[in-house]
């Protein structure tokens, strides 16, 4: 074990890491931050998705001692004094889950896009969207709350 | 993942060092495809030596060529202006790979070394040349559908699964790698080995090399390039079979042409007989068709992806035509 700091949301976290932890087990087995979702734990279905320094990234796939010089942003991070960040909003808005369990991913994926500054139709927002699976199939209501946000910001 | 020791450096030489000391040590740039094989237990580096803080980020323009740094990240080479205005088919074929949070990740350098997605290699259970020297090969006779038609061995099958390749085969891009010598230059087809009785040596790399860059001359035949993937779903899949193309048309006449296919291959793959045939030929669909033709003449099929070779047929037609559209 070794101590470590990682900058999360904003706040400096010591946590005792070996080397083999990934960016996903320290957000969530150290850190406590168990928004961020360990789905395939493979790079494949895109629930670990947070932001490194403003990127969208998947933490499953790189090493939390990789990152002790980054931002990291995670779905707890998102919401403001202000409320909710304007795409938490329009997925609740626009009822773009089911169980849930993919939708921090999705949100933060949907963060890291906005910031990517390109034009976004429906279509670019499917392609670009296409590393976050849902299984319950809320891809035509993710669609539509990415697209609302999208519309307002681009 | 079984434990190793972590190592930052932060300048070629100390990685190299660090490389030499461990003689179990990997590198590890994106982490995208080494941290999914050693979860897999395919991959058990010793030591893991991250090179992200290598200067290596950046892409060099200059009259005659772009350098494009082995850190860079592919969503950055995707999207830089003077890539996707001289070298299409790459910023093509770096968009259809992956997804947008692996582009970000993924580096140019670990791109090259991207290992195949054959199902048994990745198992970590099943007979495996690559993974298993001499063990033997459980995709000759599985279920091998996703699998090469050129360039394969007795004791391998596996297709190079990276995008990116297939555009810089088709770019006649170079690959420079630091050694104890000094920068040293490869063509990819030198660069990457056919597994013949060695499938588990993929480049002529040694340990201790350091890929530092890709370099690729500017040139109007560049300019004129197409990349055409098809998978089994439309996005975020691996290329049944890809094209990545080059074509420069003058007086109704073809003056030259590249062509490079993806999914279909071992390595990526130059089809320099088909070229042969395009060169100073009149630009028509049959012509087009006889290429193809010389393209796909040396492939060896299974029952499974026999269909690939009049797939990847029919792709070239297509990204031909296409460009010579796009010419006259």
């Amino acid at each position: 074990m070794m101590r470590f700091s990682l900058r999360i949301n904003g706040s400096v976290r010591e946590i005792d890491l070996v080397a083999e932890t990934t960016l996903l087990d320290a957000l969530r087995e150290h850190a406590g931050l168990t928004g961020t979702k360990k789905g395939c734990d493979r790079g494949q279905c895109g629930a670990c998705t947070v932001l490194v320094n403003g990127r969208r990234v998947l933490s499953c796939l790189t090493l939390a001692m990789m990152h002790g010089d980054d931002d990291v942003t995670t779905i707890e991070g998102l919401a403001g004094d202000a409320g909710l960040h304007p795409l938490q909003q329009a997925f609740v808005e626009h009822d773009a889950f089911q169980c849930g369990f993919c939708t921090s991913g999705q949100i933060m994926s949907a963060v890291g896009l906005l910031a990517e500054g390109r034009t976004l139709d429906a279509d670019a927002i499917r392609e670009r969207m296409s590393g976050n699976i849902c299984r319950c199939g809320a891809y035509p209501n993710i669609v539509d709350a990415i697209a609302s946000v999208a519309g307002q910001t681009v | 993942m079984q434990p190793f020791t972590y190592r930052s450096v932060d300048t070629v030489a100390s990685a190299r060092a660090a490389l030499l000391e461990y003689p179990e040590a990997q590198m590890i740039a994106g982490g995208t495809t080494l941290l999914d094989l050693m979860k897999a237990g395919v991959e058990r580096p010793a030591v893991v030596i991250d090179i992200n803080r290598l200067p290596l980020t950046t892409i060099e323009v200059t009259p005659e060529r772009v350098r494009i740094g082995a850190l860079a990240r592919n969503s950055d080479v995707a999207d830089d202006a003077t890539i996707v205005r001289e070298f299409p088919v790459l910023a093509q074929a770096l968009a259809a790979g992956a997804s947008g949070q692996l582009r970000n990740m993924a580096t140019v350098g670990g791109n090259l070394l991207q290992r195949t997605r054959c199902s048994y290699f990745r198992d970590n259970v099943s007979r495996c040349n690559k993974r298993a020297p001499g063990s033997g090969c459980d995709a000759r006779d599985g279920v091998n559908r996703m699998h090469a038609v050129l360039g394969t061995s007795d004791g391998c099958i596996a297709t190079n699964p990276s995008d990116m390749n297939v555009a810089l085969a088709a770019l006649d891009a170079t690959i420079v790698v630091m050694r104890e010598s000094g920068e040293v230059r490869f063509t990819l087809d030198e660069f990457y080995r056919l597994p013949q009785e060695t499938p588990e040596r993929e480049t002529v790399l040694q340990h201790g090399d350091v890929i530092v860059a890709v370099e690729i001359a500017t040139a109007p035949l560049y300019r004129r390039s197409l990349y055409l993937k098809l998978r089994d779903r439309a996005s975020y899949e691996f290329a049944l079979v890809s094209v990545g193309a080059c074509l420069s048309v003058s007086d109704g006449t073809i003056a030259r042409s590249s062509l490079a296919l993806g999914g279909v291959a071992t390595v990526p793959w130059r089809a320099r007989e088909a070229e042969r045939i395009l060169d100073e030929a009149t630009p028509s669909p049959e012509l087009f068709r006889r290429a193809a033709d010389a393209a796909l003449a040396g492939a060896e099929t299974t029952p499974h992806n026999a269909f690939k070779v009049e797939l990847a047929k029919r792709a070239i037609v297509r990204v031909l035509g296409t460009l010579a559209g796009s010419a006259s």
